[in-house]
């Protein structure tokens, strides 16, 4: 594994709920980023974010990691979860409330 | 880079040919794209999987060429409730 992936691997093994997104939590520089962020917000848990704009091997390291080419993208307990979509639909269903308390 | 609907649409068709394929435009810049895909290969996958399965049929644009797809997946329903 590459540097950028070992990185990314300790990342997600370390924090229960981390979002890697373009910004910050306070200031998301991406509509999809900023929609993570509003869902995360709303289940009150907490979460890390990943700033991927401060870090391009990350931002590109990332893509590589899950296969998936976009941010932000969730990760719970080590498992990607998916991007701003799929959270979207897992919150609107009840689904990630679920995931997230059951890590609590 | 811009990409047109149709063009979208025929990449997803052509890896997923039984897809049903529902576009829109979200900010008219040919540039931010909403798409629905239902398609009887997505039974039985994740959501993370029918997601990849699109990302894939549109051969590494997404995230590139196109800056984003919002992507909705799902399985045909015998029932139409929606």
């Amino acid at each position: 594994m590459s540097d950028a992936q070992n990185r990314i691997a300790d990342i997600v093994k370390q924090n229960e709920v981390v979002l890697f997104m373009k910004g910050t939590a306070l200031f998301p520089q991406c509509g999809f980023s900023s929609r993570a962020i509003a869902i995360l917000d709303r289940l009150g848990s907490p979460y890390e974010t990943v700033d991927v704009l401060q870090d391009p091997e990350i931002r590109q390291g990332i893509k590589e990691f899950s296969e998936w080419p976009t941010i932000p993208q969730l990760y719970v307990k080590g498992e990607f979860v998916g991007g701003s979509d799929i959270m979207m639909e897992m919150f609107e269903s009840g689904e990630l409330q679920q995931l997230l308390v059951a890590e609590a | 880079m811009p990409m047109a609907a149709s063009e979208l649409e025929r990449l997803i068709r052509e890896s997923i040919p039984d897809a049903e394929v529902t576009i829109r435009d979200l900010a008219g810049d040919g540039d931010h794209y909403a798409a629905r895909v239902v398609s009887g290969s997505f039974e039985g996958m994740s959501r993370i999987k029918q997601h990849q399965a699109v990302y894939a049929a549109l051969g590494g644009r997404v995230g590139g060429e196109l800056h984003a797809l919002q992507l909705e997946t799902a399985v045909p329903q015998p029932e139409t409730n929606q």
